[in-house]
């Protein structure tokens, strides 16, 4: 895949890292805001994609990303479905998805448990899940054309 | 117990991406998982349906009821599961076994497994929820791993097959989405138990639904008028993938769901009773006379699927009739009975003739029946299980599938619907008809010294042992029809749909 002009490619330079420090932001305050771990997962994947489109891309190394990528995606589930687990065996009360840690005070950044951190592995899974999908088509676009 | 309920979702759904991550650096890792988490599920069902009779309901969350409204997502097993849960494990274990020779033909042996765990964990999902959306989404899981499993081998062929479920599939799932919106507008919630009894009136909006619903669900259960995709998408999947599609999925997303809402959220009506009897009649006798003229093995035993589902719905649909009548409950029992023993049947020996026809392709490469013959000289096994299987689908005694047929015929005459009965027979000679013609062309016809010179022989050990064992428990399987024994899985199974009210009032409790 070729990439664009100079123009392009120095402004999403400039604006890709906002873009995935504001999804950052967004999965962070999940349990406080609007949007949450889906939400941001697919702007810090647009992020990507930003890149992608700008710089372009040769298929090896985009192949080697798409494997990282299903690396990080099925290790996010597991670790959604360990937390999980753990609330089965930690809170003593036998209910899976048990919220066992201290909740904290309303309104605050730390607060709600292990909500937030389910919120940035569902953020993780996603980006790493909308990247993937991206890179598969453009994978797949080249592939034909050759 | 309560607190098991969960790993029948975690089970496969952890193996399927503990496989995608350590997979990748240990040769066969996925396929041994699998058949271990299999057998802990299929050890775990026993062990729920023999120590508990009542029905078991499991809060994710652990979130109170606010009132008497649920507010936590429930997860339900009560008699009706409990038989679904039995066939998914034990036919999803034996496949799972099959499949540990027969992978080895493809490059991503691991990317199958991870598929089939989905797929599996799906299939759980719908069976275990007690909530609507909840259903829709686990239905979703399960649809789609299935899309990708029928195009496994990316031939030309499956990839068209797979092309046209996801159409109707697609379709299938927009429908039950729709409806499960109107339902969520009209009651303003999606617990099963809770929408029961917030559905009173007999609202022109409730038909609207119940149509939604039966075309939805019926189009993923492949009762006739739905049934193009079938035929295609399960005789171009991979062997033991269509064994699990025909034995298990069409019945666990749709034939359960549709009993589970007509019997359990909708009140029971006659016009409803009577659209399901009629598409079971109609896919019973269409099924059967389509797969006559059939010469692809599978895709006779496609067609065939279509016709012993409608066998199922003829069971249960008698009994809804009899029962929204205000009929005699003893012969709605017994109809119901009938229909659900031969939903139980109908997974093992559908799911061993699918197996049996993958060892053949496995062996000689062509599922053509023109050009096979005489395999049962080279391949022994495959041809007495299949045979077995052959004849308890077409209900000789004393396989299983004479008594749930005979069951069924009998409730059809004592209920009054003499007509029914005589087609009911009539599509069982059909059907023996069409397996001694696939017998006769598959395994007789002639010495096999076409396939001796070939150097054509038996199966591996586990494709053999996994049908060995289907065989057996087809014969055994007759035994549920023993009173002492059907007290046991049977029975809890028929009074969960037959007292209709009783769900909703145990599951939320009041």
């Amino acid at each position: 895949m070729k990439g664009m002009g100079i123009i392009v490619v120095k402004v999403s330079q400039i604006i890709a890292p906002v873009i995935f420090l504001f999804g950052l932001y967004v999965i962070v305050h999940g349990h406080l805001s609007p949007g949450g771990g889906f939400a941001g997962g697919v702007i810090m994947a647009s992020a990507f994609i930003l890149q992608i489109l700008a710089n372009g891309a040769i298929l090896p190394k985009l192949r080697h990303e798409e494997h990282g990528l299903e690396f990080l995606e099925s290790a996010a589930i597991l670790g959604f479905l360990i937390l999980a687990g753990l609330g089965l065996i930690i809170s003593g009360s036998f209910v899976f998805f048990a919220n066992f840690i201290n909740r904290g005070v309303v309104g605050q950044l730390i607060s709600a448990g292990f909500i937030p951190i389910e919120n940035i592995i569902v953020g993780m899974e996603v980006c790493a899940a909308i990247a993937t999908i991206f890179i598969a088509l453009v994978v797949f676009k080249d592939e034909v054309s050759e | 117990m309560n607190s098991l309920i969960p790993l029948f979702i975690v089970v496969p759904l952890g193996s399927a991406f503990i496989m995608a991550i350590l997979g990748r650096f240990i040769k066969d890792f996925g396929k041994y998982l699998i058949n271990l988490g299999l057998l802990f599920l299929v050890g775990l069902t026993v062990k729920l349906i023999l120590n508990s009779q009542e029905t078991l309901i499991y809060k994710v969350g652990g979130f109170a009821n606010a009132g008497d409204i649920p507010i936590a997502i429930y997860m339900v097993v009560d008699g009706f599961t409990k038989i679904l849960l039995l066939i998914i494990s034990v036919v999803g274990f034996l496949v799972a076994l099959y499949s540990i020779s027969y992978t080895k033909q493809y490059t991503a042996e691991r990317k199958f497994y991870i598929l089939y765990s989905l797929m599996l964990a799906g299939m759980y999902g719908v069976v275990v929820s007690g909530d609507i959306f909840n259903i829709y989404v686990f239905l979703e899981i399960a649809s789609i791993a299935s899309y990708a499993l029928v195009a496994f081998g990316i031939q030309k062929q499956q990839l068209e097959a797979s092309f046209k479920y996801q159409i109707l599939g697609g379709v299938a799932s927009m429908l039950i989405l729709m409806g499960i919106g109107f339902i969520y507008w009209s009651t303003g919630t999606l617990n099963l138990a809770d929408i029961a009894t917030q559905l009173t009136a007999d609202t022109i909006i409730m038909k609207f639904i119940a149509v939604l619903m039966i075309v939805g669900f019926g189009l993923k259960a492949a009762i006739f008028p739905f049934h193009a995709w079938l035929p295609d998408a399960h005789s171009s999947a991979p062997s033991p993938i269509s064994a699990m599609l025909s034995g298990v999925l069409i019945k666990a997303i749709g034939i359960y769901v549709i009993f589970r809402i007509f019997f359990n959220m909708f009140a029971l009506s006659y016009e409803i009773s009577m659209v399901i009897t009629v598409l079971g009649t109609l896919s019973m006798i269409i099924g059967g006379l389509l797969a006559i003229g059939q010469w692809d093995m599978k895709r006779l035993l496609a067609y065939s699927s279509i016709s012993q589902m409608g066998y199922v719905f003829l069971g249960v649909g008698i009994g809804m009739l009899v029962l929204a009548q205000k009929g005699n409950p003893a012969v709605a029992a017994f109809s119901i009975l009938g229909g659900l023993f031969h939903l139980l049947n109908h997974a093992m020996f559908k799911g061993l003739l699918f197996l049996g026809a993958g060892a053949v392709e496995y062996r000689t490469e062509t599922r053509d029946m023109k050009q096979l013959g005489g395999l049962s000289e080279v391949m022994p096994v495959t041809a007495g299980t299949s045979m077995a299987a052959s004849l308890a689908i077409s209900g000789i005694p004393p396989f299983n599938g004479f008594f749930s047929k005979l069951i069924i015929i009998i409730a059809a005459v004592q209920a009054g619907y003499v007509t029914l009965a005589l087609l009911a027979v009539v599509v069982s000679i059909i059907t023996i008809g069409y397996f001694m013609k696939m017998q006769k062309y598959t395994f007789f016809n002639n010495d096999g010294s076409f396939w001796k010179n070939k150097k054509i022989k038996e199966v591996p050990f586990t494709m053999a042992f996994a049908m060995i064992l289907m065989a057996a428990l087809c014969l055994g399987m007759s035994l549920l029809a023993i009173p002492t024994i059907r007290d046991i899985v049977l029975t809890p199974a028929v009074d969960a749909l037959m007292e209709t009210v009783q769900y909703s009032k145990t599951v939320i409790g009041i």
